[in-house]
C-alpha cells in the first residue's frame, strides 16, 4: 500500500426530496488498500457507493476516482474500475467460458487478452472441467468467486464489491477474501461492503456510515482502541445504536 | 366473508396506488375508443378528387354538385385534363378521378345509357372500395331520381345499399372490438399478473400457509377486476353513445348481462393463465401473444373472419372475444333479442365453465 | 409431544436434464418450547425444510409431523398453528405497516386487538412508521413486521426462514431478543441463519451443508466435541502470515476469523513456542499465538471438511 489516493470524495452529499440519505461524506482510500465501508440497513452505503460506480449524481460535494469526476466524466469512471453486486453478477443461463467473453468484450479486452486471463482464471479456481458447464449449476460459493474473478478480469484500478458473500459458506467465504488479498497485493484497490462483522476485521481501513454520516474512520485496530471494544462487531453496534433514522 | 372483504379492500389498494396500473386500467378504453373511433376508421372524409366533365350539361353539373356537397369528397377542380389526372395520380394529390363521357346528357336520354367512368388510386385497396362506393352510391341516388321523373325505364340498375351501417361509419366496427379487448385485458392479464405477482413476491407461501381457503383467495381476486370492468363497460358505452353516435338498438340489460358472462368468461382465463405462470411477464407475455393478438386478428375486429383461410376461421372459433363481438353487434346495432343470439351466448358460457374446471384442477394447494 | 418430527426426509428438484437433492435423508426432532436453530450457507436445503414443514413442498420420500400432524394427511390443520416467514420479505410493498398487519390478521381470522400483547413488544417499535408504505422500511424494520404478520394469528409454532439474512448487526441482534423473548411464551421456534455467530442464541442447532446435516446438537456440546488443537496466531502482516502459516506442515487448517488466524493443529505435542521462532525467522514481528476454544463457525469448517 502507498499513499496514492484513488478515491476522494469532499462533502459528498445525495438528497432524494427533503431526504439526506448521504451527508456530506469526506474520506480518502489509497490505492492498493482494502477499504471496508459499514453500516446499518438504511444508513446511506448503497447510495454512496452508486455515487462512486458513476450510476449516481450526487446532490452537492465532490468525488473523483482514479482522478476522474464523478459528475463529468462517469464513462471514464466506469472503464477503470470493476464492481460486483450480490444480486446480479453473473448471466446464470451462460456457461462459466461464455460470461468471461462477455466481460472480457464488454470491457474492451483483446481475443488473446481474454483467452488468456480467463484461463488463469480458471485455473486458479479450479473450474477446468466446469468450463462449459452452465452457471446455474455451479453452488452459490463459486459464482461469488467467479464473480469477483470477472470483476477485475480487466485490472481494474479499484474494484467496488456489494455485499460480495452473503449466504456464502464459511471456508469458501474465506476463499472469497484470500482472492480480496490477491488483488490487493497486486495493487487493486478494494472497496467493500459487509454484514459479515469478522470480515470488517480483514480490511486496512473501515469506515462506519450512521444516518448518512460517517461515524468513524480507521483501522479495525485504531477503532478498537479508541472504543475499548473486544471486536469490531461491539464497535459497530455502540455506534450504530445511537442511530436516529429507522429509514 | 371478513377475509373476503379484507382481501378486496387489499387488491383495491393494489391498484389505486399503482399508477401505471390505473393507466393501463382506466385510460386505454378511453384512447382505444378514440382511436379507433376518430382517428383509425374505414370510412373516408375529404378525399381529394378530380372530375373531368368532357360533357358539361345539365346532368353532369348536377352530379357534380351531388359529389361536393357530400363530406367525402373534396374536388380539385384545377385539373381540366387527362394528363393532369395522371400527373395528380402519380404525385398522390387525389385519390379517385370522375370522368363523363362526352355527350353524357343525349346519350342517356336517347339510348337510355351513358357511362361514368370512376378511377381509384389502387394502391390502398380498401380506401378505393370505399370511396367507388360512395361515388357509386351518390350516382345511384341521383338515378333513382330520374327514374322517379322520367317514366321510361333506365338500364342501369346497380344496387348498393350498406345495411344496418349506411353512413359506414367505422365505430360500428371499432367499439364491439375494443369492447371485447378491453374486457379480456382488464380481465383475463391483469388478475392473471396480480395472482402471479403474489407468487413472485412470496406472499402466495404466506397466504397457502393460513386457514384462508384457496378459492377464497383467487375470488376475492376476481372481484376488483370484475367491478372495474363493469366501470370500463359503462365508460365504453357512454363515449360509444354521447361521442361516436352509436344507437343502443337492443335492450340494455341484454347487452350488460351478456357483457358480464363475457367478463366471467375473461377472468376464469385470467385465473388459468395464473395457474400455469410462475412469473409476471410470462403471465404478461401469455396475456398479450395469447389473448389481444386473436382478438385484434382473428375476431373479426380488424379483418373480416370471412376473408380468413380457413385454418384461421376454424382457429377463430376457440376465440371468446369473437362471438362476444357477434352478440354486441346483434344487440347494439341490429337491435335482435336473446332468440337471435343464444348461441354465441352458449359457447361462451361453455368456454367459461372449462376454463374454470382447469383452474380448479390445476389450482394447487402447495408450491411448484 | 414434539413440536416437529423429521424422519428421512429426501427432496429432489429437477432443473432441466440434472436433478438436484436439496435436501438428503434428514431426520431430527424440535422439543414444544425450544428454539431449533438450521445453520448452513445458501443451498443448504434450509428453505425446502421449512417449506416441507408448513406443508407447501411434498417430500420424494420420508415422513414429518408438526405437533403431531402429519405434513401430507393434516395439512390443513398444520396451516391454522403455524406462523410462518419465508426467506424473501414476503409483505405486500404497497400497503402500510397498519394495513399489512390487519390484513393478515383477517386471514388469519383474528384482529390486530384480540392478539395485541403478543406483538405488542415488538409492534411498538414499529407504531410510529404505522402509515408508512412496508417498502419504504429498512430492513431490520421489515424483519419485525414480518414477524409482527406471522405472529398475529398466535401461532403454536414459528418457522422463520433466515430473518435475520442482509439485516445489519444491530438489527440482528434485536431480532434475535425478540425470538428469546417469544420463546420464553411458550412458543416452539424454528429458524435458519447463514449466520454462524448466531447458533449460541438456539437452544440447539442442526449444522446443515448440501442437504445433509453435518452435527446436530447444543451449541456447547457441539464445541465440546472439537477433537484438535485451535490456536489464535497473529502478526503485524496478516496476509503473509496466513500463507506462512499453511506452509506449515503439522498445520491442518489455517483460516481468518476476524483479527486472528485460526489455525487447526494435528499434533498434540505441537509447541507455540517453536512455531513463534518459525514465524519471526520469517520476518513476522508482533507476534501472538493464543490457545483457544473453538467457535461454532471452527467447527463448522472443520466438519465441512470431512
Amino acid at each position: 500500500m502507498n499513499n496514492e489516493i484513488v478515491i476522494k470524495t469532499d462533502k459528498l452529499t445525495k438528497k432524494f426530496g427533503d431526504f439526506t440519505a448521504v451527508d456530506e461524506i469526506s474520506f480518502e482510500v489509497y490505492k492498493g488498500e482494502i477499504f471496508g465501508f459499514l453500516g446499518a440497513n438504511g444508513a446511506g452505503k448503497t447510495t454512496a457507493m452508486k455515487m462512486l460506480i458513476g450510476i449516481s449524481k450526487p446532490t452537492s460535494g465532490a468525488a473523483s476516482i482514479s482522478g476522474f469526476d464523478v459528475y463529468k466524466q462517469t464513462e471514464q469512471i466506469k472503464k477503470n474500475i470493476g464492481y460486483m453486486s450480490q444480486k446480479f453478477s453473473l448471466y446464470e443461463d451462460l456457461t462459466i467460458m461464455e460470461n468471461i467473453e462477455l466481460f472480457g468484450g464488454i470491457y474492451g479486452l483483446s481475443y488473446v487478452e481474454i483467452k488468456a486471463r480467463g484461463k488463469n482464471l480458471i485455473d486458479k479456481l479450479n473450474l477446468q472441467n466446469e468450463s462449459d458447464k452452465l452457471v446455474e449449476s455451479l453452488p452459490l460459493g463459486w459464482k461469488q468467486k467467479l464473480a469477483f474473478g470477472l470483476a477485475i478480469l480487466h485490472n481494474p484500478q479499484i474494484v467496488f464489491l456489494d455485499e460480495p458473500t452473503s449466504g456464502v459458506d464459511p471456508i469458501t467465504r474465506r476463499q472469497f477474501w484470500d482472492m480480496i488479498y490477491e488483488a490487493s497485493h497486486k495493487g487493486i484497490t478494494v472497496f467493500v461492503t459487509t454484514h459479515y462483522m469478522d470480515e470488517a476485521e480483514y480490511c486496512n481501513r473501515i469506515c462506519i456510515l450512521v444516518d448518512g454520516e460517517i461515524k468513524a474512520l480507521d483501522s479495525p485496530e485504531g477503532l478498537k482502541r479508541k472504543l475499548e471494544a473486544k471486536s469490531i462487531d461491539e464497535v459497530f453496534v455502540m455506534l450504530a445504536r445511537s442511530a436516529k433514522r429507522t429509514e | 366473508m371478513k377475509q373476503l372483504i379484507s382481501f378486496v379492500k387489499k387488491e383495491f389498494n393494489h391498484i389505486l396506488r399503482d399508477r401505471r396500473t390505473m393507466l393501463v386500467l382506466f385510460g386505454m378504453p378511453v384512447v382505444q375508443l378514440i382511436i379507433f373511433g376518430f382517428a383509425i376508421t374505414t370510412e373516408v372524409r375529404n378525399a381529394k378528387i378530380a372530375i373531368l366533365d368532357n360533357s358539361k350539361d345539365g346532368i353532369t353539373q348536377k352530379l357534380i354538385t351531388r359529389i361536393e356537397s357530400t363530406e367525402y369528397f373534396d374536388v380539385e377542380h384545377s385539373i381540366v385534363s387527362d394528363q393532369q389526372i395522371e400527373e395528380a395520380f402519380k404525385s398522390g394529390k387525389i385519390k379517385l378521378a370522375v370522368v363523363f363521357q362526352p355527350n353524357f346528357q343525349n346519350e342517356l336520354s336517347h339510348s337510355n345509357k351513358a357511362q361514368i367512368q370512376i378511377i381509384a388510386d389502387a394502391t390502398d385497396p380498401n380506401q378505393a372500395t370505399t370511396l367507388t362506393n360512395y361515388i357509386s352510391a351518390v350516382v345511384m341516388d341521383y338515378q333513382n331520381e330520374l327514374i322517379e321523373l322520367n317514366k321510361p325505364p333506365l338500364t342501369i340498375e346497380t344496387e348498393l345499399r350498406m345495411l344496418y351501417n349506411p353512413q359506414l361509419k367505422g365505430a360500428y366496427i371499432s367499439v364491439p372490438g375494443v369492447m371485447a379487448l378491453i374486457l379480456l385485458l382488464v380481465s383475463a392479464m391483469m388478475t392473471s399478473i396480480s395472482v402471479v405477482k403474489e407468487k413472485e413476491l412470496g406472499t402466495m407461501e404466506i397466504l397457502l400457509v393460513s386457514p384462508m381457503k384457496p378459492w377464497l383467495v383467487i375470488i376475492s381476486k376476481a372481484i376488483p377486476y370484475f367491478i372495474l370492468s363493469i366501470v370500463n363497460v359503462i365508460t365504453i358505452l357512454l363515449l360509444s353513445v354521447l361521442l361516436l353516435d352509436m344507437p343502443i338498438n337492443g335492450s340494455l340489460f341484454l347487452l350488460i348481462s351478456m357483457t358480464i358472462l363475457y367478463i366471467l368468461c375473461a377472468l376464469s382465463l385470467g385465473l388459468l393463465i395464473s395457474t400455469v405462470t410462475n412469473s409476471q411477464l410470462a403471465a404478461m407475455l401469455i396475456s398479450l401473444v395469447g389473448l389481444m393478438l386473436p382478438v385484434v386478428m382473428l375476431s373479426g375486429y380488424a379483418f373480416p373472419i370471412a376473408n380468413m383461410p380457413d385454418a384461421l376461421q376454424l382457429l377463430a372459433n376457440f376465440s371468446p372475444a369473437k362471438w362476444f363481438i357477434i352478440i354486441i353487434k346483434n344487440v347494439m346495432i341490429k337491435g335482435v333479442g336473446i332468440e337471435r343470439i343464444w348461441k354465441e351466448m352458449l359457447v361462451i358460457s361453455g368456454m367459461t365453465l372449462i376454463f374454470i374446471l382447469i383452474s380448479i384442477k390445476r389450482f394447487k394447494i402447495r408450491l411448484q | 409431544m414434539n413440536a416437529v418430527e423429521i424422519k428421512n426426509i429426501v427432496k429432489k428438484y429437477s432443473k432441466k436434464k440434472s436433478s438436484v437433492t436439496a435436501v438428503n435423508n434428514i431426520s431430527f426432532t424440535v422439543e414444544e418450547g425450544e428454539l431449533f436453530g438450521l445453520l448452513g450457507p445458501d443451498g443448504a436445503g434450509k428453505s425446502t425444510i421449512f417449506r416441507i414443514l408448513t406443508t407447501l413442498l411434498l417430500p420424494d420420500s420420508g415422513s414429518a409431523t408438526v405437533l403431531n400432524y402429519d405434513i401430507i394427511k393434516d395439512w390443513k390443520e398444520i396451516r391454522n398453528i403455524v406462523g410462518y416467514m419465508p426467506g424473501r420479505f414476503s409483505l405486500y410493498q404497497d400497503l402500510t405497516v397498519e394495513e399489512n398487519l390487519e390484513f393478515f390478521a383477517t386471514v388469519f381470522n383474528t384482529t390486530i386487538q384480540e392478539n395485541y400483547e403478543l406483538v405488542a413488544d415488538i409492534y411498538k417499535q414499529l407504531e410510529p412508521f404505522k402509515h408508512r408504505r412496508a417498502g419504504k422500511l429498512s430492513g431490520g424494520m421489515k424483519q419485525k413486521l414480518a414477524l409482527s404478520c406471522a405472529l398475529i394469528h398466535k401461532p403454536k409454532i414459528l418457522f422463520l426462514d433466515e430473518p435475520t439474512t442482509g439485516v445489519d448487526p444491530v438489527s440482528r441482534k434485536e431480532f434475535w431478543e425478540m425470538l428469546i423473548r417469544l420463546k420464553k411464551q411458550g412458543i416452539s421456534i424454528l429458524v435458519s441463519t447463514p449466520y454462524m455467530d448466531e447458533a449460541n442464541l438456539c437452544d440447539r442447532v442442526a449444522l446443515m451443508q448440501s442437504g445433509r446435516i453435518l452435527e446436530i446438537d447444543t451449541p456447547q456440546n457441539i464445541v465440546n466435541r472439537f477433537e484438535k488443537n485451535l490456536l489464535a496466531v497473529r502478526s503485524g502482516n496478516m496476509f503473509n502470515l496466513l500463507n506462512d502459516l499453511r506452509s506449515i506442515p503439522q498445520i491442518e487448517s489455517c483460516f481468518a476469523f476476524g483479527d486472528n488466524h485460526h489455525v487447526v493443529i494435528d499434533e498434540t505435542d505441537f509447541n507455540s513456542e517453536d512455531l513463534k521462532k518459525y514465524l519471526i525467522s520469517n520476518g513476522h514481528s508482533d507476534i501472538s499465538i493464543s490457545s483457544i476454544e473453538p467457535t461454532i463457525e471452527d467447527c463448522f469448517m472443520q466438519l465441512m471438511k470431512k
